[in-house]
């Protein structure tokens, strides 16, 4: 038996007192069979085969979280990107988002993604629709998720596509700017977006997944800081990058046993298992204190770059060694507001835009949960965006966006919207217009790394 | 099916008592048991053989976790397969 007692404790320890915890169990469910020229008749289509398949979820991962004692935060539903069916359909998007929320509401699921669409190269006459809609969409839903994906190192960066979209998230930030600004935060705009992602905002079903997916997304930043303070200050650091290796690795083979169990009882394949580590509001459960663990005074101050690349590449060796079946954007996320060590940064003002886009080169995804002044303009938005965009394209890396514009809110003011979201600052964002070149629009040709052939 | 359970607390006499008791009396099989104490904590770990019916694990993981608070003790009573995942190759 290689188990012994000390394990035993190790793993009750770090569910324990580390908040280690299954993140998120996402179905990903195919609408293809569900389009329909008639959008009445396909958004009846979606709300059945939604029901149909997810019905058993939230008990299936009720009972499994019971019976292994490990928590599972939150059961949530991804779908195709809807702007296909919008393309066969015609109509207005905001029925399709409106159908989503309500089988989403009923499934007793917490999030559904997948109010998407996909337009690295060009859009057709449904994504523009869907597009236009998002922010209508945004507001008049609770838990459904919109993102688009504007660049890929394939086909480069469209950039009528980016322009589009520094408008589109000022316009959801308007019209929820009673309700924190909301729409904002559930409107993800990627670069070399992942069609396996089981967390939100950014999760939809891909074309190339099966009808139906289970996907698990395990988190543990509380669990990786302890094992890097264990180490001691006097460990090197690839010393360090081993035993955030070691713990990646035992946090996925958690995840890889609660995905194939909830695959075996909801009688749908096992998709992948994401390791990423994603902080919450809760005390300790912060990669911005992993990093501070490893040795920096504040998680924003020279070196910290280098302790990311480090602990974003350890947790990947980690998880891959653990199963054959690590996808999504499995790696450290970095969402200001979600994070209780990037706020207090944030808060003292020496953590800057600038620095966290550095810090996107080398970490899982991108620019997440960041809140800037409500006058920033469109232009600035989509500036920020292609920046990000790029960052992605050059080093074949998933990189997004998740901007959130506090209306009637200036740099220093304080933004909150509560739960796992979090809360935070509004951060300055440097004022010179990218206008001239956002109006441009057309094309950033795909770079030469996409000639691989 | 096999299980663990895990019992941590400030030790005193009876606690494996306690808890073995509790294991006869819904007709659990205590396959093996290593208990320590260090300094004034009690810890124990059993592998035991539960009857196979889920429901029942659920009610058997609920009593245990009540004994354990009425006994000012954690106990726990997990899945073995949750071990065997995380710390074997």
């Amino acid at each position: 038996m290689t188990r012994t007692s000390d394990n035993i404790l190790e793993t009750i320890r770090m569910i324990e007192e580390e908040s280690l915890d299954i993140r998120t169990i996402t179905m990903g469910i195919s609408l293809m069979d569900c389009a329909d020229s008639d959008i009445e008749k396909s958004c009846e289509k979606i709300y059945a085969k939604i029901m149909r398949c997810a019905r058993n979820l939230v008990p299936a991962a009720k009972d499994i979280s019971r019976e292994y004692g490990i928590p599972i935060i939150n059961q949530r539903i991804s779908v195709t990107p809807v702007s296909l069916l919008v393309s066969v359909s015609g109509g207005d998007p905001v029925r399709y988002a409106q159908t989503l929320d309500k089988a989403a509401k009923d499934a007793g699921v917490n999030f559904i993604g997948g109010f998407s669409a996909l337009v690295q190269k060009g859009m057709t006459p449904g994504d523009r629709a869907l597009i236009e809609s998002i922010p209508d969409a945004l507001a008049c839903t609770d838990i459904v998720c919109s993102s688009v994906n504007i660049g890929s190192t394939k086909a480069g960066i469209n950039m009528d596509a980016v322009r589009l979209m520094g408008q589109v998230i000022r316009s959801c930030a308007e019209k929820t700017k009673d309700d924190h600004c909301f729409g904002a935060a559930k409107l993800v705009v990627f670069c070399n977006a992942v069609e396996d992602n089981p967390f939100m905002a950014g999760a939809f079903h891909g074309i190339s997944e099966p009808d139906v997916v289970i996907n698990v997304g395990v988190s543990g930043p509380g669990v990786v800081r302890n094992a890097v303070r264990k180490a001691g200050p006097d460990a090197s650091m690839d010393e360090i990058a081993e035993i955030i290796k070691k713990t990646a690795f035992k946090i996925t083979r958690m995840g890889q046993l609660v995905g194939r169990e909830a695959s075996r009882r909801l009688g749908f394949p096992f998709g992948i298992v994401d390791l990423s580590l994603a902080p919450t509001p809760a005390v300790g459960d912060s990669v911005a204190q992993i990093l501070e663990e490893i040795g920096l005074e504040q998680c924003d101050g020279p070196g910290t770059t280098a302790a990311l690349a480090m602990l974003n590449d350890a947790v990947k060796k980690g998880g891959i060694m653990a199963s054959s079946s690590v996808g999504g954007l499995s790696g450290a996320f970095i969402p200001v507001s979600e994070d209780a060590g990037m706020i207090a940064a944030a808060e003292a003002g020496t953590l800057k835009i600038e620095k966290l886009e550095a810090m996107t080169a080398v970490c899982s995804v991108g620019l997440d949960m960041i809140i800037v002044p409500g006058d920033t303009t469109a232009e600035t938005l989509s500036g920020i965006i292609a920046d990000e965009a790029a960052i992605g394209m050059i080093n074949s890396k998933t990189t997004a966006c998740r901007l959130i514009p506090a209306i009637g809110m200036e740099a220093g003011d304080h933004l909150v919207f509560g739960g796992l979201l979090g809360e935070g600052p509004v951060m300055p964002v440097e004022k010179a217009s990218p206008a001239v070149m956002i109006g441009r629009g057309g094309r950033i040709p795909s770079p030469i790394q996409s000639l691989k052939n | 099916m096999r299980a663990v359970i895990s019992v941590v607390g400030k030790d005193r006499p009876g606690i494996l008592a306690c808890v073995a008791t509790a294991c006869a009396q819904r007709n659990i099989n205590i396959v093996d048991v290593t208990q320590k104490v260090l300094q004034d904590l009690f810890t124990m770990i059993m592998i035991v053989d539960l009857p196979e019916d889920l429901e029942n694990m659920h009610a058997i993981a609920d009593e245990f976790e009540a004994l354990g608070e009425e006994q000012a003790l954690v106990i726990h009573v997990m899945h073995e397969d949750i071990f065997n995942a995380m710390h074997s190759i």
